[in-house]
């Protein structure tokens, strides 16, 4: 008798459910977008993880430009700008009457003080190099900034669209890690930690107005329950589906729409240039003959993603496909390791972090290196741990990472940057890209600065990284490609 | 009676405050420099001396564990070094998801397998036994995660009942929060079902061949009343104890089932602290769960006290 009322209970409690279910499901203004990775906090200009940007970059904040879907600059807060003959003077015009979520105004002030912020010696900004070139920021007026440069910088305009330099209010930003307050056509609503961040829509946004009355991003990081998640609408979609093999089952579902689209990261095999032996070129042209690229892409990434030569991305106009300097040859690189004096093979670490193109991609290139007499021993470490040994102590021998940031070449100008690479040439050549600012020198000198990486295998090139999307087929306007770092919702309706 | 409890009672605090000096010696005096296990191998002085004056590392060990005791007993929890939050916030925001949790899973188990543990030791090694028996066994040796697939698909994809993951929050209303809780705590609740009933069906077994069961029987009382009512009651002791380790483990080890269901509970919290080295996080959520387990024992020697009234009088009987 107990059972039987037991039984009845749970099918009433159940009947009740779905009914609670469906009925909620109804709005089609209200989007839930799944995310990997939780970002540790909301300030795009105070941290370098790539899940702060894709929370917040154009929905909360916004700087003068912007990186539109495409990867071109737009105007964003200024609604225009005047360059000066000798390339030094920059003069942006705000727009008139735009808030701030908490109400108070945005003028050249804010401007001047989200500069001056990030240029600061205590600044936590993550890319300080894109305003290293600013000599001098200045309010003419409330509505006018001059900004005044020590050297041409041709990138400058971009660097201001980056996630990094977008404009703060004096008011808030010490507390922009956990209450974002910026400009944008959302406002943050809510963080739940380990759960979501809830957006709603700015009803006194200066701009066209968005289409999304709320925006939800949902943290699941296990691959496993991203897929139930989306079969179970639990969320409406993924900008960057975290179970690429799973890809399959929703190309074939007519709710589904599948998006494989461009990133902006190169997946490399970071190598220390200043351990032995990898100093000696030889040692590193000769991995580069080990690699099979393609292998590495159908076994780590399911066959998502695009072989690179270089250090940048194939989708550029600039882009020389240098993929056949090294082609697979394992008798190649057998016979320079020799010529190195290494015939007898030798031994390394890999240290890998966490993401898949690591850990799966790690285990098939020390397979790949094996064969050659590369014996190496897999390391796999949290991003703490990367970020501590390997990123600022360069203390490894070989690592998989990808790089995300978008025009990322300059790196290997870098002193002391991880992986150590020192070149005259490629440093002489990067220096006149960065103060270059006509168009066609500026390719060519792309051009340049990727055979000069090439011809000295800096790192073993594997791939560029696929942004593969998953979402409800009657969603649109979610970006295609990721030229920048970000969730870009301005867009976004469902089309009912 | 009171004389009992209140030893009890000093006992309980007794263990907590050597639990508070073991975490604490583990914690911050082994590593030998908590700072440079947080921030890592290559941080500069700076950095190092920054956070050591930040965590109070430059006094002595005594005091520092004293401070400690006494921010506790403020409610000071400290603040979480990659949240840059109070660690209080982030613990009460996470057990408000693990407690009821691991209550609800508590409560389906012992719904489970009390029942089943009775009915299978009153049909010892008939058709009802080795059915009940034969699933348990099955019950301990299914992986729970893979158990917790199973229920999402069938139950939130197929069957679209049920959320696949997440956790609403308890401000979305009774209905949704309790609707997201259900298919962890079934998971949950599997393994430790079927632990359960056998450690039911044993004990019981041992109470049925007692004197006072063949008395019960013989005084006219029907099988079924005196199996639940004499048999059982004095059966209960060793499935309390059982339980009060399940319960512990309820409340610390939901981290795989977290996951899985994406439900930001404690376990993923201390998880997701080991791997960003927030040693603040990692050591109140420690001395936190050692605190829960302490209790759930307390807890468990006061249902013993009520179960068994011989401990009630003092000198006889187990105490």
């Amino acid at each position: 008798m107990k059972g039987r009322d037991v039984t009845r209970f749970v099918v009433a409690a159940c009947v009740a459910l779905a009914a609670a279910m469906s009925a909620a499901a109804a709005a089609n203004t209200r989007l839930t977008l799944g995310m990997a990775l939780e970002p540790p906090h909301l300030d795009p200009t105070a941290g370098a993880a790539a899940a702060i940007d894709e929370v917040v970059y154009a929905n909360v904040f916004e700087g003068l430009t912007r990186i539109d879907r495409h990867g071109a600059v737009r105007p964003a807060l200024a609604r225009g700008w005047s360059v000066s003959g000798d390339g030094l003077t920059y003069t942006f015009v705000l727009h008139q009457g735009v808030r701030f979520h908490d109400g108070t105004r945005l003028d050249a002030d804010d401007v001047v003080f989200s500069l001056e912020r990030a240029m600061a010696a205590d600044s936590t900004n993550a890319q300080k190099g894109l305003f290293e070139p600013i000599e001098r920021v200045r309010a003419i007026d409330p509505l006018t900034v001059e900004v005044t440069l020590k050297r041409p910088a041709g990138d400058f305009l971009f660097g201001l669209g980056w996630g990094d330099a977008v404009i703060v209010a004096r008011e808030s930003s010490a507390t922009n890690a956990s209450e974002p307050v910026g400009t944008g056509p959302f406002r943050f609503a809510r963080w739940v930690r380990a759960e979501r961040v809830e957006l709603v829509r700015n009803d006194d946004y200066w701009g066209a107005p968005v289409a999304l009355e709320s925006a939800t991003f949902k943290f699941i990081s296990d691959p496993a329950a991203a897929v139930p998640a989306l079969l179970a609408g639990d969320v409406d979609g993924f900008a960057n589906f975290p179970a690429p093999e799973a890809l399959v089952r929703f190309r074939d579902d007519a709710r589904f729409h599948v998006e494989i689209g461009t990133t902006e990261g190169e997946t490399i095999l970071a190598i220390n240039n200043r351990r032995p032996p990898f100093d000696d070129v030889r040692v590193r042209r000769a991995i580069q003959h080990a690699l099979d690229r393609q292998e590495i892409i159908d076994g780590a990434m399911f066959g998502l993603g695009t072989p690179i030569g270089s250090h940048f991305a194939p989708h550029h106009p600039a882009y020389v496909d240098l993929t056949g300097m090294y082609p697979h040859d394992r008798e190649k690189a057998k016979a320079l390791l020799a010529e190195a004096g290494l015939s007898g093979g030798f031994r390394a670490t890999l240290e890998l972090p966490p993401p898949t193109y690591a850990r799966r991609g790690g285990e098939i290139v020390a397979a790949q290196l094996a064969r050659v007499g590369i014996a190496l021993e897999l390391v796999p470490v949290e991003w703490a741990q990367w970020l501590d040994q390997v990123f600022k102590g360069a203390d490894f021998d070989l690592t998989i990472v990808s790089h995300t940031e978008p025009f990322d070449i300059g790196i290997y100008a870098r002193e002391d940057y991880y992986f150590g690479y020192r070149s005259a040439a490629f440093d002489a050549t990067y220096k006149e890209l960065s103060t270059t600012t006509d168009e066609a020198r500026r390719a060519r000198l792309l051009r340049l600065a990727q055979r000069l990486l090439a011809v000295d295998a800096a790192s073993g090139y594997l791939f560029q990284l696929a942004k593969s999307g998953v979402w409800n087929a009657r969603i649109e306007g979610l970006w295609e490609n990721s030229p920048i770092q970000a969730n870009d919702l301005t867009e976004v309706r469902w089309t009912d | 009676m009171t004389l009992l409890l209140a030893r009890r009672f000093l006992g309980l605090l007794a263990t907590l405050l050597a639990a508070s000096a073991i975490v604490f010696v583990v914690m911050e005096v082994l590593p030998g420099d908590p700072a440079a296990v947080m921030l890592g191998v290559g941080a500069g002085e700076e950095n190092l001396g920054a956070l050591r004056r930040e965590l109070g590392l430059d006094r002595p060990p005594v005091e520092r564990y004293l401070l400690w005791l006494a921010a506790l007993a403020r409610g000071d929890l400290g603040l979480s070094h990659t949240y840059r939050v109070p660690v209080l916030d982030l613990v009460s925001e996470r057990i408000a998801v693990t407690f009821p949790l691991a209550l609800i899973a508590m409560a389906l188990t012992v719904a489970i397998a009390v029942p089943a543990g009775v009915l299978a030791a009153s049909a010892r090694n008939r058709a009802g036994d080795i059915a009940i028996s034969a699933v348990a066994q099955i019950g301990i040796a299914i992986p729970n995660f893979w158990f917790a697939m199973l229920l999402i698909i069938v139950f939130a994809v197929v069957l679209p009942w049920l959320p696949a993951g997440g956790f609403p929050g308890w401000d979305a209303g009774l209905r949704p929060a309790l609707a997201a809780l259900v298919l962890p705590a079934v998971a949950l609740a599997l393994p430790q079902a079927a632990i359960l009933t056998r450690v039911t069906r044993s004990s019981m077994l041992d109470t049925i061949g007692e004197d006072y069961v063949r008395t019960a029987r013989a005084k006219g009382l029907t099988r079924r009343a005196a199996l639940w009512r004499h048999a059982l009651a004095n059966a209960l002791i060793p499935v309390v104890t059982i339980m009060g380790l399940q319960f512990s483990f309820l409340i610390s080890g939901t981290i795989i089932i977290e996951n899985v269901f994406h439900l930001p509970g404690l376990g993923r919290l201390l998880f997701q602290a080991i791997a960003q080295r927030d040693l603040i996080v990692v050591r109140e959520i420690v001395l936190l769960l050692a605190v829960a387990v302490v209790a759930v024992n307390f807890l468990v020697d006061l249902a013993y006290l009520v179960l068994d009234p011989r401990l009630r009088r003092g000198s006889h009987g187990l105490s």
